[in-house]
This record gives structure tokens, sequence and C-alpha cells, in this order.
């Protein structure tokens, strides 16, 4: 089975997240940068099926700046096959449909993919939506949200949980399928896998080489503008509660104003 | 002149320092009030490769050096010793002499189940009557036809008693004047080990006294040369100070990073403590101890792994490292004030753990007596 998993680099959800002042997309130089986890969690999904199915192949995908190749080794130690990396300047700012567009046609140059992994959303943007929409563009079905994943013959099954409940979806193969990050727990990269990442092929691929129009991506191709943007309010004070034999009134009549309860 | 770790180096120590802080820091706290060994972090580690670091991958290892080890232990002691000790003691004395002294049969046999961390070793080299003066070995081999015959008792043995330790390799007297390595399986009859010492840190670690008596085990479990004994166990012991020496380091700065954060979180007098110049001072030399022991450890292990003699560079190492974790604890007990008395948070665990670092794979003074020595002061 060829599976190929879709990952991106973040900033780390542990370090103070920013947006550039100057075209207000995310400043990356700013913090520290991540394979995503729920990605990470689609590579592992990835190396179950492919330990469980003698002759598989996982080939990482990313779209990102050249800094992105960290998180593809990472993906590369932890025993993904290969990878193509889609860098080029002019990505810069693209948006969820530009970015699935682009995916497509990295996926293009693969040949013979019987399933294509991702995460159900990055932790940075969080549109959710870049999995469904290459599915779309692919024209394959889009199996979403899954808690549980497994391949038997041609089929693929999963468990999709989301707040609305839970639905079994079984699709043919080839399909798209998104994880979320209750579906496992991945490894930590081995020594071993760490060293042999080291030797394992990535291809760089620019917008030309994967026959993308320009047109498509970056951000004077995005369907939203964003016009201004102020960094998070320092977190205020609070509102202190005395206790005088009343504490647990006074914090319940809080919480009522706030209605949260 | 170039002290950048290597990608992989750097990739590794990465790794495992996401480990510490996602799998150990959280729950280790209560194995260790519970004086519990944690059988689930080491079946982690294992999975990840941390038991066979040092080791070539025909054994089952991760084809890496001993310095990738030493890396690993610094980030473990980071967050936490006994685990730390555990890979230490469980790599270092446990399977290292097997890998470095055993025959094919030997190694093929023990190796790969402990450098996948399933099975555990130990190395018993302490008696009850001395530990720095390790040529007083009372224990004694011998041969009874194509067996050796094992009587004596060994103390403070690391790794000795878990449910999955399957060997214990021993020193023993093999003739009143030779010193013998000889492997002892678990469960062996005859071979028993006591119930766990209650100490005063590490306590989630495996530490027990052994006995032995008139156990049999096959010729064959000889490790090494007869009468070698004693010298095989003193280069495994150098190494051995290099990785310890690591491990003080991982506290020293873990006592570091434990402050830092308090500094900047306790008020006193209407400002953070860190405000305070005194308490500045105090984390500014914490740091500089922990990045200067790095360095003495750095450079044993660049001499250990371009083959050149270390001796004196691991004495180095060992010395001032076990030093800067002793102070750092003190010191970082003190800026936690009397939080840092409770056993609830890591620096707590940090002073308990610190003093054992300048006593065991050698004290404080055997390696001021290595030192000497190696400067013709004998
Ligand atoms: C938790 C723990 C785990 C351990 N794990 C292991 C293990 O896995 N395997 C193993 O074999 N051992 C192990 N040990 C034993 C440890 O290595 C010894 O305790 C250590 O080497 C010191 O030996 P000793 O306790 O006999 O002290 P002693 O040798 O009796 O020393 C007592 C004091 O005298 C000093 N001293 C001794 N000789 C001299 C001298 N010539 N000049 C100046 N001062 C001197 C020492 O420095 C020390 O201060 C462990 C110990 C502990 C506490």
């Amino acid at each position: 089975m060829n599976i190929v998993v879709l990952v991106k680099q973040v900033p780390d959800t542990y370090s103070e997240r920013k947006l550039s002042s100057g075209d207000h997309t995310l400043d990356r130089d700013a913090t520290d940068a991540v394979l995503d986890e729920i990605d990470e969690r689609a590579v592992e999904s990835a190396l179950q099926l492919k330990e469980a199915n003698d002759g598989s192949e996982v080939t990482v995908v990313a779209m990102g700046p050249d800094r992105a190749t960290d998180a593809i080794r990472k993906a590369l130690s932890m025993g993904a096959d290969k990878a193509v990396h889609l860098s080029d300047e002019a990505i810069h700012g693209t948006d969820a449909i530009g970015t699935a567009k682009a995916l497509v046609k990295v996926l293009g140059t693969l040949e013979g993919t019987d399933l294509v992994l991702a995460g159900n959303e990055a932790s940075d943007g969080r549109t959710g939506a870049v999995p469904a929409m290459v599915a779309e563009l692919l024209g394959l079905p889009s199996l979403t949200h899954a808690r549980e994943l497994t391949v038997d013959g041609g089929t693929v099954t999963v468990r999709r949980e989301t707040d609305d409940g839970v639905t079994v979806l079984t699709a043919e193969l080839p399909a798209v399928v998104s994880v979320n990050e209750k579906i496992n727990e991945p490894r930590y990269p081995s020594f071993k896998g760490i060293m042999a990442a080291k030797k394992k092929p990535v291809t760089t691929l620019t917008l030309a080489d994967a026959g993308i129009e320009p047109s498509d991506v970056g951000l004077s191709a995005a369907w939203s503008t964003v016009t201004e943007s102020n960094p998070k309010p320092p977190k205020s004070g609070g509102e202190k509660v005395e206790d005088e034999g009343d504490g647990g009134s006074k914090i319940a009549a809080f919480l009522v104003g706030q209605k949260l309860i | 002149m170039d002290l950048e770790l290597s990608e992989e180096h750097a990739a590794l120590r990465a790794t495992v320092e996401h480990f510490a802080q996602k799998e150990v820091a959280p729950v280790i706290g209560e194995f260790y009030e519970r004086g519990e060994f944690p059988y689930e972090i080491v079946a982690k580690m294992g999975a990840m490769g941390l038991f066979g670091l040092p080791f070539p991958e025909e054994h089952g290892g991760m084809g890496g050096d001993y310095f990738a080890l030493c890396l690993a232990l610094e980030e473990l002691a980071r967050v936490d010793s006994s685990v730390a000790i555990t890979v230490e003691a469980g790599v270092g004395l446990g399977a290292m002499p097997i890998h470095r002294f055993g025959t094919d049969e030997q190694k093929a046999r023990w190796l790969p189940a402990l450098a996948a961390g399933e099975r555990l070793g130990a190395f018993g080299l302490t008696e009850a009557g001395g530990g720095s003066d390790a040529g007083a070995t009372r224990t004694t081999a011998r041969l009874d036809g194509d067996e050796w015959v094992i009587n004596g008792s060994k103390c403070f043995i690391t790794n000795s008693g878990t449910d999955i330790t399957s060997l214990v390799t021993v020193t023993a007297r093999t003739s009143p004047t030779e010193i013998s390595a000889i492997i002892v399986p678990a469960g062996t009859p005859g071979f028993t080990v006591s119930e766990k010492y209650s100490k005063v840190g590490w306590s989630a670690s495996d530490t027990r006294e052994l006995f032995f008596d008139d156990v049999r085990v096959p010729r064959e479990n000889l490790l090494g040369e007869q009468g070698r004994g004693y010298a095989q166990f003193l280069s495994i012991l150098d190494e051995g100070r290099v990785a310890i020496a690591a491990l003080s380091v991982g506290l020293a700065q873990g006592c570091v990073d434990e402050s830092v954060r308090y500094a900047h979180e306790r008020e006193a007098f209407g400002h953070p403590i860190g405000k305070y110049q005194a308490i500045q001072f105090k984390i500014a030399e914490m740091e500089a101890r922990a990045h200067t022991a790095r360095l003495a450890y750095y450079a044993a292990a660049a001499k250990m792994l371009r083959g050149e003699p270390f001796k004196k560079e691991a004495a180095i190492a060992k010395l001032v490292s076990s030093n800067a974790a002793m102070d750092n604890a003190r010191d970082a007990t003190q800026v936690f004030g009397g939080y840092g008395f409770m056993n609830e948070y890591p620096v707590g665990r940090f002073y308990r753990d610190a003093k054992i670092l300048e006593i065991g794979e050698g004290t404080s003074e055997v390696q001021k007596m290595l030192i000497a020595r190696e400067l013709g002061l004998r």
C-alpha cells in the first residue's frame, strides 16, 4: 500500500504566537517550529498501517518554507520512507484553498497512491478544511475526523468522532482520511531512526516543478484578506472574591454572570 | 574547534528532552514517593531505543555512540535521576561489559533483550567490606567440573532485583591473586536478592544486596579473561564516570530550570524574587556550574570517542559535575524557600538525589586520587 501523509510545520503551541505587522500573516521566525501534533499522529497511523501491510511505503508531503525540512526529518526519523517538499517563496500567505490546490499538484507527482492521510486541522491556522478540499479536488472519498482507522484489502474504515456524534464510515481506496488528536500516541523517534532519516530521499519542488500556477497560490490569491490585526490584550487582573462565609455563592454568581453555569 | 552537537545528536537530545517532559515529569513524583520502580516508563524508554544507544544494530542496538547515551542521560536527569540511573546502570554497567568483553554466544544470548530495555542487567562489584577498594573483593568463585561455584555477597547493586532483571555480572576471586567477572542469571538457585534498601534519594530506582550461596553457573559464564575482571571493570568505570557526569549535569541544569521559573513566579516584598540580585546571582552561579560541568563531560567524551586516553578527563568531569549537582541542588532548594523542602516539588527530589553523585561509581576522593595519579603523584 502506498500511503501519503500531508504534514505541516507549525509554531510550537507552547510558545507565544504572533502575526507579522506587515501583511498580518503568521510570523514564523518569531517562534520555535515543530511538526504539527496532529500530523504526528497521522504519521503514526501511516506507520502502523505500513507495519501491518508488508511492502507498504510511507511518503510525507509538506508545503512550507525551507526550514519545514525539520518537520520532514522528524517524520522520516519516526519511520516514513521518503518525502516531497514544496518550497517556493511564492507560496507565502497561501490560504486553505490555494494550499489544497497546490498539494493536489504535488500529489500528482507521486504514482499509485492508495491512501492520503492528514491531521484534521493544523494547530496554527485551524481552518480544518484542507483534507476535505484535497479529497474534493482529487475526486476521492473524504473521511474526516477519524478516531480509529483500519484498512482491509481495498476498503478503508474509520470511526469518525465529532461533537455531533460518532459515525462509522467506509470507502474504497484510494481515499483521503484526516485523523483527530485521539487516534493514537505517536512514537518517539529512535536514534537509529534519526540517523537513518538523514539518508532518506527528500525531493524538493518549486511551483514550476509541480506545475502549480503562481496565480493559484500566495497572499494575493487568498479568498480572504486580513485588513487589521492587534495583539491579544494582556490578561487583566481578574475579579477577586473575598470569602466572608459566602465565597461559594459569590463564585457561583460570577459564573452565572459569565453565562458559564 | 567545534562544540556544536551534530544534527543527529541534537535531534536525539531534543527527542529525549520532549520525552522526559511529557512522559516522566508528570508521573515520576508518585513513583518516588512510593519507592516504586517505574516499569511503564522503562518500557517506553526501551521502545524508543534508549537502552540500545551505544550498541551495534546486529545486537539490537541503535548503532550510536557513548556520547549519545550521555546526552540522553543528561536530559532524563534534568527531570528525574531515578529514571536516568536505571538507564545508566542498565546500559553502562549491565550491558556494556557483555558488549565489550563477551563472546559471540554471550552477546547473542544477552544483548538483544538488554538493548531493547525488555530486560535489565546489573554489575556487582561493591561489597559490604569495601567499594572504593575494589581489590578487596571477598566473594569467591571456584571451578567444580564445568561449573563455577560462587559464594559471598555484594551490596548497593543497581537494577539487581527488578522483575525484568535478567543477569548480574559479579566480580569474584577465582584464586587468591585473581579477580574475574562471571555472569549470574537471575533466578539461579542459591542466588538471592534482599528487599530494596530504603535510600535517601534515587527512590524510584532499584538497589539491593545480593547473596551467593553455592551458586552454580556454567563455566562459559566467565566474562572476558579469567583474572582480568578487575582491570576490565576499571575500564568500564572510566566510561561510566562520563555517564555519571552527564547525569549530574542534567540534575544541575534541572535545578537552574526550576529556579528560573520559580524566580519569575514567586513574589516577596512586592516583586518577583528574580528581581533581587541575591537570587539572580545565585541562579547565575548555578548556570555557570552546569555549563562548565557540561563542557567537562563533553571534553572527556570527545577524547573517549577519538580513542585517546581519557582517564583524567573522565575523573575531572565526574568530580566537577557531581559538585555542581550538589551545589545547585542546595541553591535551588534555597530559591524555593520552604517549598524547596517539600517532596512534591522537583527541587526536593533534586536535593535528595544529588548526594549519591559524589559517592557512586567512584567517590570524589577517588576521582582526586585518579587525577593526582595522572599528574604523576603516587
Ligand atoms: C544507590 C547506590 C547505587 C550503587 N550501585 C552500584 C552498582 O550498581 N554496582 C556496584 O558495584 N556498586 C554500586 N554502588 C556502590 C558505590 O559504587 C560505592 O558505594 C562507592 O564506590 C563507595 O564505596 P563504599 O560505599 O564502600 O565507601 P568506602 O570505600 O568505604 O569509602 C568511605 C569513605 O572513605 C573515602 N576513601 C576510601 N578510600 C580512600 C583513600 N584511599 N583515600 C581517601 N579517601 C578514601 C571515600 O572517598 C569515602 O568518603 C552503589 C551505591 C549506591 C549508594
